[in-house]
């Protein structure tokens, strides 16, 4: 059978409408395609997207972290199995040292598990309330946090090898 | 009556082992023979595939998609490509859309092959169905030897189209392995299939309840045998397969055995998907002209395919300059690994290496 | 007819002949020596012999030459592994139990080995005709249990422990299937001498007593630890088992050991069950034997090269629940047969009432198995129509 239909991409403008009139105050900015959200509400605001019958968002579809030098950036990927639209949720961290925390969504989808383990192991943003948070893919040990824009590498910078 | 004091022991199933699929390392607590407690520790394989695309040109990182999911590499080409052309609005003619779909079928096809092959070997069938799959898995890896010249890490995808067409003397190769496949797939099932060993081993074995699954970011053949119809080349369309006729089989109870006839039945449908591209496929250009650095706008995108493993993504952000500025993979081998401790505790050692095997991760990806 | 050297080749007679030349005790520990020796080496050429032909056929059934590298059709690659396994280095753990260690394989090899003493490969067998051969048999292959114990208790290793652990319970349980599919010919026969077995097999007792034959021949797969049963040594699983410490030499005493056993079954079996070296005249008595240890060879690598392997707690419902069961019904059947079928007088049984036990024990056979297949396994052929879960829809159309 070939039946088909496209996710449908929500609007980050009328989703933002909505989680702000839902939960006030926690929708800093939003455009045609992302909705930014303060990370205090975070928590909240995905609790009532998994829950709300209108937005039925049960499944995280990935977790990523950006370093954009002044303040990391969480971008999460939201999907609705059941009403086939998708939505993207971002929240922003300020700071560079190892205090960054952000609150950890494992309680609402437990596929959040493993993807903060590994943002808290290349970036260093600690997710509160985390069961498990400990480094994934490094291992216990090693220092710094690789996949920040001025992670140096293990070394000291090398010296021109001619000299 | 007094009990016997026992005392659970822990148990390390190494990094280097027969079973584990490469290296990953599973600390296992059992108290008996029955599992209380499993964590596993990845990371083994772990070689900075993120951090090395920051400094890689777009066309370069396709290399790096290759070496992920090292046992299907043409779709995570795909993914990646994809991912790319939208990100920088790059068409893609039609004809390199069906060679593409053929490859990614193909792949998934050899792929499931191989998950089939391992988990029979896993449940002890001293790798006679193993090397089965493997000689026609070489059939598959022949055609992608005519395609593109190598066999497993292929590279065989640009942005804007694939980087060569297909020579005069694939598509009679391929016709010849559309009309025998169907045979082997039957004679491999009935080897299988009605088997009462693999029967007693793998039913109700490691059952995973949709919910859960859901709730876990299951993607793939395990989130299909739960019951749950979700396929991205139906719900969210990418390349030709919004005219293309497939059915997506889905299991009864989300157990092994379930898990294992899914993949099954998705390769008879990969035939019937390349079947169809063989007949419709146009002429034409394979290639639309790209600049050597490709600079994409200011931007983000994520986009995602139907990989033999699940949801295989990409979160490209882009500064506007000739590398990436974030690439972000979203494995689904190392999604799929979220529920391990859930589905193994209760179950016994030997089930163990059968629940692990029939979640077909390939370190590659899961670490990345 | 028998070939005359090898059919007279007792003990006896090397001993009366020896004692010509030399005093009788002398001549009786000369005779000992020598004759055992000819055995150890015979048994041992051919567990080598074996190990090739396995690993051949197996290549076969994948599709795949087997080992073709070292002489002619790679012959020599017994020869090639046992070089190899002797230049290992003989490594013993430091906190195992050193004599123990030492002597586990020891012992394995030699239950094993001991079996062929009572084996009637011609007119007569090597130590004579002993009497109690079927018991004999039975007794010395439970040793082996003692052995895999004592090495997985020497080796002081989690896995190795946790191995023999299991050996013990899966051997321990299959020793009475086996005991009972033996009793089903002992009954018939009358005697537990194996060569009064060989004798009275006008019609092999395959066809007499299916059901015994399959009862022996699951126990004695799991006895050897054969797929599907081999659990114990699953490679596959947590590490080799009970012999994860062992190398070098020993452990190629361990491998002797594991794979003479199947050469050991089927001489057994074929003396049991298949009629010895009985055959039709032409063809020396031998070469009859030596065909049938070939035929149930086969037949048991077919079965290691096709299927997968249970769990131990399945082998052991398998053992207890399946076996245990059908070789009671066997006994059962039997011995009414015979009750009703034997000449009054005598007490012995005619040709004709082998072919009606036949007929009546062939019938019993495939209903038992039918209803066990109707009870215990009815429950894993029912599948269950695929439902959609209404968690998802691929084909909504958003919001």
């Amino acid at each position: 059978m070939i039946a088909n239909s496209m996710t449908k991409v929500l609007s980050g403008i009328e989703m933002g409408n909505m989680i702000s009139d839902a939960i006030p105050g926690s929708v800093l900015d939003s455009n045609e395609t992302d909705v930014w959200i303060g990370k205090d509400d975070l928590l909240r605001v995905s609790r009532y997207l998994r829950d709300e019958k209108q937005t039925d968002f049960s499944f995280l579809t990935s977790i990523t972290a950006i370093d954009y030098i002044e303040y990391f950036e969480l971008v999460y990927h939201l999907l609705s199995m059941r009403r086939n639209s998708s939505l993207i949720i971002k929240s922003r961290c300020y700071g560079r040292d190892e205090e960054l925390s952000m609150p950890s969504l494992v309680e609402v989808w437990k596929g959040a598990d493993y993807q903060e383990r590994e943002v808290w192991d290349l970036m260093g943003i600690r997710f509160v309330d985390h069961p498990n948070l400990k480094r994934i893919l490094l291992w216990e040990g090693f220092d710094g946090h690789p996949l920040r824009k001025d992670y140096l590498g293990q070394d000291e910078v090398t010296e021109d090898y001619r000299e | 009556m007094s009990e016997i004091r026992t005392e659970p022991v822990t148990i390390n199933l190494g990094p280097q082992h027969p079973s584990t699929h490469g290296v990953f390392r599973l600390r296992v607590t059992f108290d008996g023979e029955v599992v209380v407690d499993a964590e596993p520790v990845l990371g083994y394989l772990h070689r900075g595939s993120e951090k090395l695309a920051e400094g890689r040109t777009y066309v370069q990182c396709v290399t790096l998609t290759d070496r992920m999911d090292y046992l299907a590499s043409m779709s995570n080409n795909l993914a990646y490509v994809s991912a790319i052309e939208k990100l920088a609005h790059i068409e893609v003619p039609e004809r390199a859309q069906y060679i593409r779909v053929i490859s990614v079928e193909l792949q998934r096809i050899a792929s499931h092959l191989m998950a089939t092959g391992f988990l029979l070997n896993d449940l002890g069938a001293l790798a006679t169905p193993l090397m089965y799959c493997f000689r026609e898995r070489e059939r598959i890896l022949d055609l992608f030897e005519m395609l593109c010249g190598a066999r497993i890490t292929l590279s065989y995808m640009r942005p804007g189209g694939v980087f060569q067409d297909a020579p005069e003397d694939f598509w009679p190769a391929l016709d010849t392995f559309l009309r025998d496949m169907p045979g082997y797939i039957d004679e491999l099932e009935g080897l299988i299939t009605g088997n009462e060993i693999v029967l007693t081993r793998t039913r109700d074995v490691g059952i995973l309840t949709d919910e859960m699954a859901i709730n876990s970011s299951i993607t793939g053949p395990m989130l299909r045998a739960t019951g749950v119809e979700w396929d991205l080349r139906r719900a969210n369309p990418y390349e030709i397969y919004e005219s293309l006729d497939f059915d997506v089989p889905i299991g009864a109870i989300g157990d092994t055995f379930d898990r294992y006839l899914v993949r099954v039945q998705e390769m008879r449908e990969s035939l019937r998907i390349i079947k169809q591209c063989v007949q419709r496929i146009p002429n034409g250009s394979v290639r639309t002209e790209t600049p050597y650095f490709i600079r994409p706008p200011l931007g983000d995108v994520y986009s995602a395919i139907e990989s033999p493993k699940g949801e295989l993504g990409f979160y490209v952000v882009s500064d506007g300059g000739i590398s990436p500025y974030r690439w972000h993979v979203r494995a689904p081998s190392f999604i799929n690994l979220t529920v391990l401790r859930d589905m193994l505790i209760g179950w016994k050692m030997s089930d163990l290496i059968v629940i692990f095997g029939s979640i077909d991760i390939v370190l590659g990806e899961v670490d990345r | 007819m028998e070939i005359p050297l090898i059919g007279s080749l007792d003990f006896l007679s090397v001993q009366s002949l020896i004692s010509s030349f030399f005093p009788d005790w002398m001549a009786y520990l000369i005779a000992g020596v020598l004759l055992s020796f000819m055995v150890i080496n015979a048994m041992v050429i051919s567990t080598a012999l074996y190990t090739w032909f396995e690993r051949r056929v197996i290549g076969r059934f994948h599709s795949r030459l087997g080992p073709n590298r070292w002489g002619p059709f790679g012959l020599f690659q017994p020869l090639a592994d046992v070089v190899k396994l002797m230049t290992k280095e003989d490594t013993v753990p430091e906190s195992a139990d050193r004599m123990v260690f030492n002597v586990a394989p020891v012992i394995l090899l030699t239950s094993t080995l001991l079996v062929v003493s009572v084996i009637p490969f011609g007119d007569n067998t090597f130590l004579g005709r002993l009497n109690v051969g079927a018991i004999f048999i039975i007794g010395i292959t439970s040793v082996n249990t003692i052995a895999i114990l004592a090495a997985g208790w020497a080796s002081r290793n989690k896995y190795a422990m946790l191995g023999a652990m299991r050996g013990v319970a899966m051997l321990v349980s299959y020793e009475v299937p086996m005991a009972l599919g033996i009793t089903g010919v002992v009954l018939m026969v009358g005697s537990l001498s194996l060569y009064d077995i060989v004798l009275l097999q006008e019609i092999p007792f395959w066809i007499v007593q299916p059901m015994g034959f399959l009862v022996f021949m699951a126990a004695a797969s799991a006895e050897m630890s054969r797929t599907p049963f081999d659990q114990i040594e699953a490679e596959s699983e947590l590490g080799a088992g009970y012999h994860t410490e062992y190398s070098g030499m020993k452990f190629a005493i361990f491998q002797l050991a594991e794979f003479m056993a199947p050469v050991v079954t089927a001489i057994v079996a074929t003396v049991l069950f298949f009629g010895g070296d009985r055959g039709w005249d032409p063809v020396p008595g031998q070469i009859w034997f030596i065909s049938k240890v070939f035929l149930i060879i086969f037949l048991l690598l077919w079965v290691r090269a096709t299927w997968p392997r249970l769990r131990i707690d399945q082998i052991m419902a398998f053992a207890w629940k399946g076996l245990f069961l059908m070789s009671l019904i066997n006994i059962f059947a039997v011995s009414l047969e015979i009750i009703l079928l034997q000449d009054p007088v005598t007490g012995l049984l005619e040709p004709n009432d082998l072919w009606v036990m036949s007929a009546i024990n062939w019938v019993i056979t495939i209903a038992t198995i039918a209803c066990m297949v109707k009870i215990f396994g009815k429950r894993k052929w029912d599948r269950p129509m695929p439902k959609k879960s209404p968690l998802a829809n691929m084909y909504a159309e958003g919001d």
